[in-house]
């Protein structure tokens, strides 16, 4: 265990030595739509009743921060080990593929965690938001957030240059992302892009999420637990196996 | 006894280039091993192997007697490899690094032997400094101080003396001396043959993937007869006729003959002195390591074409 532990400890130094970058520029950043989205929109839409727009939106804002800093830990610490040759210290000791997997996926969810939560209480500061059932909003970040650690894992091992993992990034994160319901309720599309937000996975963490503080949400919230559980195995199959077999690390 | 490294049979290519053929070798505990071989000859790709950090096509290999793919933490546990690229991690000072790595190996508490390391390798005054601001020797030594921390039997070190300066290139082989005499096995690869010369006890040396020579650096350079010769500045500069079937060559004013053992000094002296031939300078030629290597890579080209 102090083999996974220390890179665990290594992985959360890393971030945590450069926070400014990696933990207090993502929660401006969020701040600011939020700032944004409430200047334009407050006064329009009620998406659930006696729930404002602006409470509406902070837990979907904070879960998009979550996903975003979960997905770039793992990501941007695997493709810079990669590139500087760093990481053969990892490589060429006897740490199990295992310890390597959860090291970077608990290390993207203490980040993850990080920012949504400094997110959520500078919000709080400002506005009264609820938070009725805190444990269902745990389980969902915590589970949003290592589905996006271990898709930045993936991502990192797989990318061999910044650029590609950027294009992962932009072309498969950032849509999901932003189409999975952060700043609406699905309900409130057309039926065909209903249809096809329930086919994006990130859609039912954020709704999940959504339902620990209101209460209600667009499904039922075990009906996205299941998906998004199943999503979280699924991934974490594929990156112990990608580490397993040595997939571009091990030539 | 167990051997420290037993390589049976390695094959690896990379697409159409194969990188190494049917390696076999045997490395004893205890030894001070050679590498050696031109640039691409796939010595990094054999020592990578070795290490874990590339997958051989076919055979297998073991450190300590444990495969190295599916025994591979206790392979691990057993080995240290300073690489030769200069890499670092831009993140944390000398002693976190040397921490780190200590834990990656399961060691919780190991400041006293990373204390000593730190000084060993003259590291004392950087030990908490970032690996940003260090030179290249001093990153180097870090390299070397990271295979280390977990005491490993086997250590291996691919070019450690690479653009490294003098007075360090002393500091690094006492100390992998010290570990060789303290039961350590050491291999090396180096493009510096005098060192290779004057440090193992054995050697091996790979051209195009393939083990072409393999045997103490002693009979090694013993087998070389074509090196050894006599240089000779004479008075007058005229060789007596049983002696010019030995010459090679005359230049500079000094005429080189070839000997086949040193028995054939005595020969030498003794025709000299009956032609009245006054010696002013005499040299003898041995062969070294550098010699051995040419002529193998040398022969074994002319095989191959």
């Amino acid at each position: 265990m102090t083999g996974f532990f220390t890179l665990l400890y290594k992985e959360l130094l890393r971030f945590w030595k450069v926070g400014f970058q990696t933990i207090l520029a993502p929660m401006v950043s969020t701040l600011l739509y939020l700032l944004i989205f409430l200047h334009v929109l407050e006064a329009h839409v009620e998406v659930y009743p006696n729930v404002a727009y602006t409470i509406f939106l902070i837990p979907g804002l904070v879960m998009m921060a979550v996903i975003q800093n979960a997905f770039a830990n793992a990501s941007s610490s695997m493709i810079q080990s990669k590139i500087s040759g760093n990481i053969v210290f990892i490589l060429l000791s006897p740490l199990s593929y295992r310890a390597i997997f959860f090291a970077y996926i608990l290390a993207s969810i203490v980040r993850g965690l990080l920012v949504g939560l400094g997110v959520y209480l500078v919000t709080l500061l400002f506005f009264d938001i609820p938070l009725q059932l805190p444990f269902w909003a745990l389980l969902f970040v915590i589970l949003g957030s290592a589905i996006l650690g271990a898709l930045g894992l993936i991502a990192g091992i797989w990318a061999d240059k910044f650029d590609q993992l950027a294009a992962f990034q932009n072309f498969i994160i950032m849509p999901l992302s932003f189409l999975s319901g952060v700043f609406y309720t699905i309900h409130s599309l057309p039926i065909a892009w209903q249809y096809l937000s329930h086919l994006n996975p990130f859609f039912y963490m954020i709704d999940g999420f959504r339902y620990g503080f209101f209460g209600v949400s667009d499904i039922s919230p075990y009906i996205s637990l299941l998906i998004v559980a199943i999503c979280l195995l699924a991934i974490s199959i594929l990156a112990i196996r990608m580490l397993k077999t040595g997939y571009k690390l091990r030539y | 006894m167990l051997p420290a490294i037993e390589v049976k049979q390695v094959c690896k290519h990379f697409g159409n280039l194969h990188a190494l053929t049917d390696i076999d070798l045997e490395i004893h505990a205890g030894e001070f091993f050679a590498l050696l071989g031109p640039n691409g000859a796939g010595k990094t790709t054999l020592i990578s192997i070795i290490a874990g950090l590339s997958l051989a096509n076919s055979g297998s290999v073991n450190v300590m007697g444990h495969n190295v793919r599916t025994q591979y933490q206790q392979a691990r546990r057993n080995l240290g490899v300073v690489p030769q690229e200069l890499v670092f991690d831009p993140f944390f000072t000398v002693r976190e690094v040397l921490l780190i790595q200590s834990g990656y190996y399961g060691i919780k508490e190991n400041t006293r032997w990373v204390d000593e390391i730190i000084e060993r390798l003259d590291l004392t005054e950087k030990a908490n400094a970032n690996m940003r601001a260090l030179s290249g020797g001093m990153k180097r030594r870090v390299l070397v101080a990271q295979a280390l921390v977990h005491k490993p039997p086997v250590i291996i070190l691919d070019e450690p003396t690479a653009g490294v300066d003098v007075e360090l290139r002393q500091t690094l082989w006492d100390f992998i001396k010290q570990l060789n005499q303290d039961g350590h096995t050491i291999v090396l690869t180096t493009h510096y043959l005098e060192e290779a010369e004057t440090l193992c006890h054995r050697v091996a040396m790979l051209k195009e993937g393939k083990i072409v020579a393999l045997d103490s650096t002693q009979n090694l350079i013993g087998k070389m007869i074509a090196g050894k010769s006599v240089r000779l500045r004479l008075l007058p500069d005229t060789l007596p006729p049983a002696l010019q079937t030995l010459q090679i060559s005359h230049h500079g004013g000094m005429a080189e003959l070839r000997i086949e053992n040193y028995a054939q000094v005595e020969f030498i002296l003794s025709s000299l002195r009956s032609a009245d031939v006054q010696i002013l300078e005499m040299r003898l030629q041995q062969p070294d390591l550098e010699d051995v290597f040419v002529s193998i890579m040398r022969d074994n080209g002319n095989q191959s074409r």
